[in-house]
């Protein structure tokens, strides 16, 4: 993962497409690309040849910063005893109905 | 318990329940190998498979069968590119991985190294070798490791076309004049046995399978996938009147599939070697697609350096 990079080898970029408009973009996959026109070409090429795109995002890969998933714990956990902030928790009679 | 027994009984876990294995979760450093190993073996299948269909794209005998030859090696590329792009999440290097093919440290489906001498082999592949394909692949949309099982989902989508358009053109040359037929039942004599050869060895004598089977990496045996294959494409051939290559293929009604011949593993083995028809082909033609690429790769980064600089000093002298 470290190793040097030769120096004729393409960055990575990651590849995010937006289906249809009222979508979020999403994760597709990734693609080597000398800057990020070819990029966009390159995805077009590669993640959209059946029509599953209006819209592509690409990022370089060395510029996405992720937690570390060690931590997950610790960053997730919190929210997994707070059964009060889902609607199911309230007592409310039936007939009352719901807005 | 220490660090690194608590991470291993968090990935067995996530293994027995279903739960997929991420890029960046711990893994063992052999299930990382072995992956590395089986979707950059997968990726370079696609990228070789590709040239025994392009020898016939410019000889396609109508422009209906030249776009759908068009369409379905453009998407063996897309296929192969999926599949690097899954290696690049466990830390391959692309170019590493490229070299490993080129330097024959790294395999690829033996099936690629048989030539495609007619027309009728095109429909035949399309047909048989991915249906083999999809049938493997069907299998591995649940293999346990997030990116190649979500790579396998779109690939096998695409990929039934692929064998649609092939069985198309089969059926097409079998209903023909009778030398259209001979030309399609040759092309099945051919490819029958070594498309059974692309599941791999009996279970029993694979390396690999047990451990693959175990880390969920594959979801059956590799002797089960070849029979549920030739259970589905003997009623095929039957339906387009071509003759199967095995005379000891015969329905079993008490086990409820069909028997079938031995299959010649000195051949595979012999071919696997390197003394296939066309290995030397093969590697020479993705060679050469590296090396004679290798300027327009470089032209795109000067390029790219070039437009970097200008930016920079349109932006000093602002």
């Amino acid at each position: 993962m470290s190793k040097p990079k030769s120096k004729n080898e393409w960055p990575l970029w990651e590849v995010f497409i937006r289906s249809k408009a009222g979508l979020s973009h999403k994760h597709v996959g990734s693609v080597h690309a000398a800057d990020h026109e070819m990029a966009i070409e390159n995805a077009r090429d590669v993640y959209t040849r059946r029509s599953e795109g209006i819209s592509i995002w690409v990022v370089e890969s060395n510029q996405v910063h992720a937690n570390n998933p060690a931590e997950k714990d610790s960053l997730f956990e919190p929210a997994d005893d707070k059964i009060y902030r889902h609607p199911t928790f309230y007592e409310i009679p039936d007939e009352v109905g719901h807005i | 318990m220490s660090k690194e027994k608590a991470f291993e009984q968090e990935f067995e876990n996530k293994i027995e329940n279903e739960i997929k294995i991420e890029p960046r979760d711990w893994m063992p450093e052999k299930y990382r190998e072995n992956l590395i190993r089986q979707i950059s073996q997968h990726a370079h299948s696609e990228v070789v498979g590709m040239l025994p269909e392009a020898n016939w794209i410019t000889r396609a005998p109508s422009l209906r069968r030249k776009v759908a030859l068009l369409a379905k090696v453009q998407d063996e590329a897309g296929h192969g590119l999926y599949l690097y792009s899954a290696t690049e999440t466990l830390g391959a290097r692309r170019e590493d991985t490229v070299d490993d093919l080129h330097e024959g440290r790294a395999k690829y489906s033996n099936i690629f190294n048989y030539p495609s001498v007619t027309w009728a082999d095109i429909g035949v592949i399309g047909w048989l070798v991915d249906g083999a394909a999809i049938q493997n692949q069907v299998m591995l949309t649940r293999t346990s490791y997030g990116p190649y099982s979500r790579a396998m989902v779109r690939i096998c989508k695409e990929e039934s076309f692929h064998q649609r358009q092939g069985y198309e053109i089969v059926l097409h040359m079998a209903k023909g004049t009778p030398e259209q037929k001979e030309m399609a039942q040759d092309a099945l004599n051919r490819w029958w046995w070594p498309s059974l050869m692309m599941f791999g060895p009996s279970d029993k004598d694979s390396k690999h399978s047990q451990q693959s089977l175990a880390w969920k990496i594959k979801r059956q045996g590799n002797d089960e996938l070849r029979q549920e294959f030739i259970d589905k494409t003997v009623p095929q051939a039957k339906y387009a009147g071509l003759t199967i290559p095995d005379p000891d293929l015969k329905w079993n009604e008490e086990k409820g599939v069909h028997d079938f011949g031995e299959i010649d593993w000195s051949e595979f083995m012999n071919v696997i070697k390197g003394n296939g028809p066309m290995n030397r082909s093969r590697i020479k033609a993705r060679k050469a697609a590296k090396e004679n690429g290798a300027w327009v790769r470089e032209a795109a980064t000067a390029y790219h350096e070039k437009k970097m600089k200008r930016a920079q000093q349109k932006q000093s002298a602002a």
